[in-house]
């Protein structure tokens, strides 16, 4: 296949795209440069779209010995990634920009225009199975699985998708840099947002959202507990930084419970509280069977996976989760996994709209 | 690099030797660094005294704009300001653009037509708005984009009338075209090894031996104070042999590659109508094809040309590898999108019928695709 692989300048990346040309494949190296400004982008350890992350890339293509080239997606990132992040907070959601790359840029944008120009697949460095039977598994390494940000993929992008790493532990990923003579193998891992320079998520909204400040309210009582600079900075689940100068009448910490942003108001509550036991989630990507499905399903990146029987109709996916599940924040994706001795098979995906108590639950709690 | 040149950096570099030294082997060190000087000027029509080696045009072109500037600035306070036409090399531009950043300097950039070249009469009004304020005026020979051949002589002899330094960046000139350093009336002029089939890292400026120039590099004082640093005598020889032989070779060179360059216009404006070919039809360098494919992205036609083995180019590279649109079309008068859809055809001595014929093979399919790759840009 005439192949084009995506090259972060990352470890990952870099050995993905010289698995794939040692499997014979005809492998183009392409870096996306994703920041207007790249200075603007996080640098050092927890780099990433950087001027060095380019030249890490580069250098790991003259090495595996395949072209490389530098794609200006900058504009489409910020449009469809920045931009939406933004506004997604800004709605009172909680969006993973990491999956929404995946969707509009890698698989779409670098997708279209490799087709375009000829390409048959995008290869990445991503952590997660694709089999010749077109499903889509979890990575054999637990802690580096990104199933979760790919299950956004429909069948025709997996189709011209290949993880050439899904089959490795991070471990052996890194080994397998070092004795192919790549310089990455030990660059540190990328967290958190690579478009976030400092890692401060809540001042970046506010520069971009200005401030506005509103009420903190008892979620049981309606009593304001005290004030914020704007709801758009908080998560569902979210204990740390509420600031209340009014202790709860049980001593117990408080939880943000919801966030509405018409009235600029974090709804906060005890643990108990953020308890769900149904999930609706709209914009549904469904590969799996007639639903409904007894499955497991994931609710954010990294989270513990609950019981559940979905339903998909008409691209919307409704989860009633067999044990309660907390912290389920609109904006994030619920990911269906079927369990599967090969890795868990992901089923289908979709975006959160609301995490639901029953009225059992509710009578449960009190 | 050249085999002769090749053959003149082994010898020399088997002999040890620093040019600077009194004894023995500095002596045979500096006497073929001195007998490649006077190559050098006897080549381009320039005296030995007024080369100055560097480590090539960048650093040429650095020492005279910022030199220049500095050493006029040094005798009137009111000198301050720098000229430059709008297409010249980054080294040239960056200089004069660092000088109004961190020096205080005003930069006036001459336009230039829809071809590339500079009109003598904009010149020529700004040297009467500020002939007391100018320190030097800088235009390129020749273009490295879109190969258009400025009117030097006409530019130089308006500078001097007014008693202002101009320097020419010839390095894309040499060996394509006739350059001449006295006939040009040129103050100073860069040129570099590696354009002409010598070494990298070598090359010279040509300065007038009544030109004040400051220097960048201080030191030991070598090249007439102006460029401190031991010479490099290998490279030295072998740029003084590259530069006499593609001096001697450019006529025929110029005639056969010129002809090479006009059948493969030919060829791809039959073949694709609406290309446009950029930069000036007459005053052009050789080897220079330049065009715009309206409705491609000159990176995908890049990518796909170079999967077939064929070399070419989109303008310079710039921050991350992110191609820029060239600022040498948009002074042109090129809209972002003309600028972006541009590519590079550079023929030289190595170049033949079949590699114009490949390209002529490869370029429809190349284009059909390129064409296809746009959908891409816009976000849905």
């Amino acid at each position: 296949m005439r192949v084009l692989a995506a090259m972060s300048g990352g470890v990952d990346s870099a050995v993905a795209a010289a698995r794939a040309h040692d499997a014979g494949h005809d492998v183009t190296g392409v870096h996306l440069a994703l920041a207007r400004n790249p200075q603007t982008y996080r640098t050092g350890a927890r780099g990433c779209c950087t001027l060095e992350d380019s030249r890490d890339a580069r250098r790991a293509a003259d090495v595996i010995g395949i072209p490389f080239y530098v794609w200006d997606m900058a504009e489409q990132f910020h449009a469809n990634v920045v931009d939406d992040f933004v506004a997604e907070y800004a709605a009172g959601r909680t969006p993973n920009p990491c999956l929404r790359c995946n969707e509009k840029i890698k698989f779409e944008a670098v997708l279209d225009r490799a087709v375009a120009l000829g390409f048959d697949a995008v290869v990445t460095g991503h952590h997660a199975r694709l089999g010749d039977d077109g499903l889509l598994r979890r990575s054999v390494d637990d802690g580096k699985d990104q199933s979760y940000v790919l299950a956004v993929l429909t069948g025709d992008q997996l189709s011209r998708a290949v993880f050439p790493l899904g089959d490795s532990t991070k471990a052996q990923v890194r080994d397998e840099a070092a004795r192919r003579g790549l310089s990455v193998a030990d660059k540190p891992d990328s967290h958190d947002i690579c478009f976030i320079a400092d890692g401060d998520t809540k001042g970046f909204l506010q520069r971009q959202l200005g401030s506005t400040p509103g009420d903190i309210v008892d979620g049981r009582t309606g009593e304001r507990l005290g004030t914020h600079d704007g709801a758009f900075a908080y998560t569902v689940g979210q204990r740390k930084g509420l600031d209340l100068r009014v202790p709860a009448a049980d001593g117990r910490p408080r939880y943000v419970l919801s966030i509405t942003p018409v009235t600029n108001t974090v709804t906060v509550g005890p643990r108990e509280d953020l308890e769900v036991d149904t999930v609706t989630a709209s914009r549904a990507i469904w590969h799996g069977a007639e639903t409904p499905v007894e499955c497991d399903v994931q609710l954010r990146a990294h989270g513990e996976v609950v019981p559940a029987v979905v339903t998909v109709a008409d691209g919307e996916l409704t989860a009633r989760l067999l044990s309660p599940a907390r912290g389920v924040a609109a904006g994030q994706a619920i990911v269906a996994y079927q369990r599967d001795s090969g890795g868990d098979i992901v089923l289908g995906s979709a975006t959160i709209t609301a995490g639901v108590a029953s009225e059992a639950l509710v009578a449960a709690r009190a | 690099m050249l085999d002769e040149a090749l053959a003149a950096y082994v010898a020399a570099a088997r002999e040890v030797g620093n040019p600077s030294s009194l004894h023995a082997s500095g002596r045979h060190a500096r006497r073929l660094v001195e007998e490649s000087r006077e190559r050098i000027a006897a080549a381009l029509g320039a005296r030995p005294s007024e080369v100055i080696f560097t480590s090539g045009g960048t650093e040429s072109d650095n020492l005279a704009v910022k030199g220049i500037f500095w050493a006029r600035r040094a005798g009137s306070l009111n000198r301050s300001r720098v000229v430059a036409s709008s297409v010249e090399h980054h080294a040239v531009m960056d200089s004069a653009e660092w000088l109004g950043t961190h020096e205080g300097a005003q930069v006036s950039w001459l336009p230039v037509d829809s071809r590339g070249r500079v009109d003598p009469s904009s010149l020529a009004e700004l040297l009467q708005s500020y002939a007391e304020e100018i320190a030097v005026v800088s235009v390129q020979w020749a273009n490295n984009e879109v190969g258009t051949v400025q009117p030097v002589a006409e530019l130089a002899r308006l500078a001097a009338e007014a008693g202002i330094p101009f320097h020419t960046d010839a390095v894309q000139a040499l060996g394509q075209i006739p350059v001449d350093f006295s006939a040009s009336g040129a103050a100073a002029m860069t040129i570099t090894g590696h354009k002409v089939g010598g070494p990298v890292g070598v090359g010279a400026l040509l300065l007038g031996r009544d030109i004040a120039c400051t220097p960048l590099l201080h030191g030991g004082g070598q090249e007439r104070d102006v460029r401190s640093g031991t010479l490099d005598t290998a490279g030295v020889a072998a740029f003084a042999t590259a530069v006499e032989i593609t001096v001697k070779g450019q006529a025929a060179y110029a005639e056969r590659v010129g002809a090479l360059r006009d059948d493969l216009v030919a060829r791809v404006r039959a073949l694709v109508p609406d290309a446009i070919l950029n930069g000036d039809p007459e005053h052009r360098l050789a080897g220079n094809a330049h065009f715009s494919f309206p409705g491609c992205e000159g990176d995908a036609l890049l990518l796909l040309l170079d999967a077939q083995g064929i070399s070419c180019s989109t303008g310079s590279a710039c921050s991350a590898g992110v191609s820029q649109p060239s600022h040498v079309l948009i002074a042109m008068g090129a809209d972002d999108d003309r600028a972006r859809s541009s590519l590079r055809f550079s023929l030289g001595h190595t170049s033949t019928r079949s590699d114009v014929d490949a390209l002529v093979a490869a370029l429809p399919g190349a284009i059909e695709r390129a064409r296809r790759a746009t959908a891409w840009k816009t976000p849905r």
